[in-house]
């Protein structure tokens, strides 16, 4: 009996040992239904406001459509003028790249398995073009042009080259050549309005460089030659390929932020560089420059190496800060707000910073009204200082940033958005919307992290390795509405304006005077 | 295994153990659960000694790919790991080594400076580290077999 009972005792201690032993294995695991619980509690949470701020912001994240379908199964013939910095960077854009530029990239991805520039290049669409005239006149660049041309297999120094195309000396035989289609022209601004009139009545489709005219006058000659001949124009702002402007353009017509007031765009640079002070090529001399066709249209100078190579620091071949990097400025708004021509203009600024002998202003502000809008646009640059103060577009109920990326924060006064303030929905100091080209939805409750990176468009850059350069998209684009006889996303009309705003900016500058412009006569008064 | 700890010891010790297995998990989770998420901007965030190496993985695709789903992975299993007290020994030094790839990749030293923010004051000890060095301790005071699942994985069977 005793030992029966002693053996009752063991079992049910071991029972008890038993269970405590599973208690103790087991203590945890509940935690983990705490953690399920909370993780969809806030789950929930970010849900509701997730759909609250999207019921205010009816603004998808889907990457919009940006080039139509053309097949490019027909060959264009191009010819290039000018062949400098900008006019490569446009051959590249093109399909062509001089080997040596090629080797150094090779080598430099060597070093930094980081570099993908010529991994990019190479993966840059065959847009079928080829290019069988070079004009440049300065017989350094024009042979560096021929070098990049000739490359049609995008190879390094080592690889097999094609034939180099016809070089030419002076513009006019070029856009006179029969197996040529199209020019595209890259030249200083003083000579961009009376090349292209000159290509259009040669019957050539035309990518020229911003800004559009170097003078008022060309600028209704160009927009005739265009029209009478029939060609295909575009300007090139390549920022009409920049995806973010497209959800801009959406974010504005969806009335998102409200009665837009007031733009402020702006450039700051601070570097010899940014400031046109470009390195002044060591083989150049008079020997291999034609000084007289440089002048051109310009008042006559005698001949100055400073001038040819950088020409942007004087009036007489350049357009200033106003038709250098406002009408980027410019351009990417009117593509957003379809502005059109300013109503007026003022501008003031100076030569503050660069004491060297230029014309044309390092610092300058210029303000554009839009009484028929309601708003108006503000200028504002500095060559001498990098502080960085993006493009911001300001509505009454929302302002946007728009750069690479996109981001709408909603202001704290806001009428539309009054209540989910108050209510804790919206918080006016994290944006209520953030696009980044390649990434789907950074909101309000994605990680601060990825917020900051996508509001540095980090994530842009190098997602996937893939970076598309949006100057090949313009020239596709040119090429597409070529093939398709339609019109390009920076036409004439739209050159005209650009043109026409950055004159009035310019000649306020210069007249020190408010100007104005003649919607009926169609001038600037 | 025998318990050395006191009450109080051990309270605290299973504490650590779990909270820090939380942080890993929902760490873990929030990466499943955005479709967006990469490991890119973080690894070319980098800087210190070793940030060629980090840049090299981002530049790679492929690689990029095996990391962020190892990434997620791993987070994901060391905070079940830590929580429950399962595999903790292995889910300690996981954790470690994770860990230890972060602090290398953002080091706090002086004259690093990140593109990322940071949410505090930091010189060469960050909560990057102090997670790490916490690891490090719980991996010396294993509390797993007394409060946690390896109590039944790893009890010999007499």
């Amino acid at each position: 009996m005793g030992e029966s009972n002693s053996t009752e005792n063991k079992s049910k201690d071991q029972n008890k040992i038993g269970r405590r032993e599973i208690l103790k294995g087991l203590a945890t695991v509940p935690l983990i239904g705490a953690f399920l619980y909370a993780w969809y509690r806030k789950r929930k949470y970010d849900n509701l406001i997730k759909s609250a701020i999207q019921e205010e912001v009816k603004l998808n994240y889907e990457n919009p459509v940006l080039n139509r379908k053309v097949s490019n199964e027909k060959q264009i013939r191009l010819g290039i003028i000018g062949t400098g910095s900008r006019g490569r960077a446009l051959l590249k854009a093109a399909g062509f790249l001089s080997p040596e530029i090629i080797d150094d990239w090779i080598e430099s991805s060597k070093e930094s398995g980081s570099d993908k520039r010529y991994a990019e290049f190479l993966e840059q669409d065959d847009l079928n073009v080829v290019v069988n005239g070079v004009c440049d006149i300065f017989d350094v660049n024009a042979e560096r042009g021929l070098n990049a041309c000739a490359n049609i297999f995008r190879k390094d120094s080592e690889g097999d080259m094609g034939t180099k195309p016809k070089r030419y000396k002076n513009y006019k035989e070029l856009i006179a050549a029969d197996d040529i289609d199209a020019v595209i022209i890259a030249t200083p601004d003083h000579w961009h309005g009376t090349i292209t009139i000159d290509a259009a009545r040669a019957g050539k489709h035309v990518y020229c460089e911003k800004p559009m005219t170097w003078t008022v006058e060309e600028t209704y000659e160009v927009v005739k030659a265009v029209k009478d001949n029939d060609i295909v124009f575009q300007l090139g702002h390549q920022n009409r390929q920049t995806e973010s402007y497209f959800k801009a353009k959406q974010a504005f017509e969806k009335n998102i932020l409200g009665k837009v007031n007031l733009i402020e765009v702006t450039t700051n640079r601070n570097d010899p560089n940014g400031a046109w002070v470009y390195p002044i090529d060591e083989e150049a001399g008079r020997h291999n420059i034609d000084w007289d066709q440089f002048i051109g249209p310009a008042p006559h100078h005698q001949f100055s190496l400073e001038r040819f190579f950088r020409w942007r620091c004087w009036w007489d071949y350049s357009t200033g800060l106003s038709g250098d990097l406002f009408t980027h400025e410019y351009d990417a708004m009117n593509q957003i707000l379809s502005l059109g021509i300013p109503h007026s203009a003022v501008a003031s600024g100076g030569i503050y910073y660069y004491k060297d002998g230029r014309t044309v202003p390092d610092v300058l502000q210029m303000v554009f009204e839009y009484p028929k809008k309601d708003l108006s646009l503000m200028y504002s640059a500095s060559l001498a200082s990098n502080k960085r103060r993006g493009r911001l577009i300001m509505g009454h109920d929302a302002y946007m940033e728009v750069g690479a990326n996109l981001r709408i924060f909603a202001d704290s006064g806001s009428t539309k958005y009054r209540d989910k303030i108050e209510d804790g929905i919206i918080d006016p100091s994290l944006p209520i919307y953030t696009y980044t080209p390649g990434l789907k939805q950074v909101d309000a409750i994605t990680s601060p992290t990825e917020q900051y990176f996508a509001g540095r468009g980090l994530l842009y850059t190098y997602r996937g390795g893939k970076r598309i350069d949006t100057s090949h998209l313009h020239i596709k684009d040119w090429l597409d509405a070529i093939r398709s006889d339609s019109q390009p996303s920076c036409n004439v009309d739209l050159g005209f304006e650009e043109a026409m705003t950055a004159h009035m900016g310019t000649i306020a500058y210069r007249e020190k005077r408010k100007v104005f412009w003649d919607e009926e006569n169609q001038k600037i008064v | 295994m025998k318990n050395q700890y006191s009450k109080w010891q051990l309270i605290w010790l299973v504490t650590l153990r779990v909270v820090i297995g939380w942080h890993f998990l929902y760490e873990g989770v929030v990466k499943v659960t955005n479709p967006n998420w990469s490991s890119v901007s973080y690894l070319l965030d980098s800087e210190g000694l070793l940030k060629g190496f980090f840049y090299r993985l981002a530049a790679n695709p492929n690689i990029l790919k095996i990391i962020d789903f190892s990434n997620v992975c791993g987070l994901i299993a060391i905070g079940m790991g830590l929580m429950l007290g399962a595999f903790s020994r292995i889910a300690l030094w996981a954790g470690i080594i994770l860990l230890f790839f972060y602090y290398l990749s953002h080091p706090a030293f002086v004259g690093l400076k990140y593109a990322l923010p940071m949410e505090g004051s930091y010189l060469i000890v960050n909560k990057v580290l102090i997670e790490l060095i916490a690891l490090i301790v719980l991996s010396l005071f294993p509390t797993s077999k007394i409060i946690g699942l390896d109590r039944f994985i790893f009890t010999k069977k007499n």
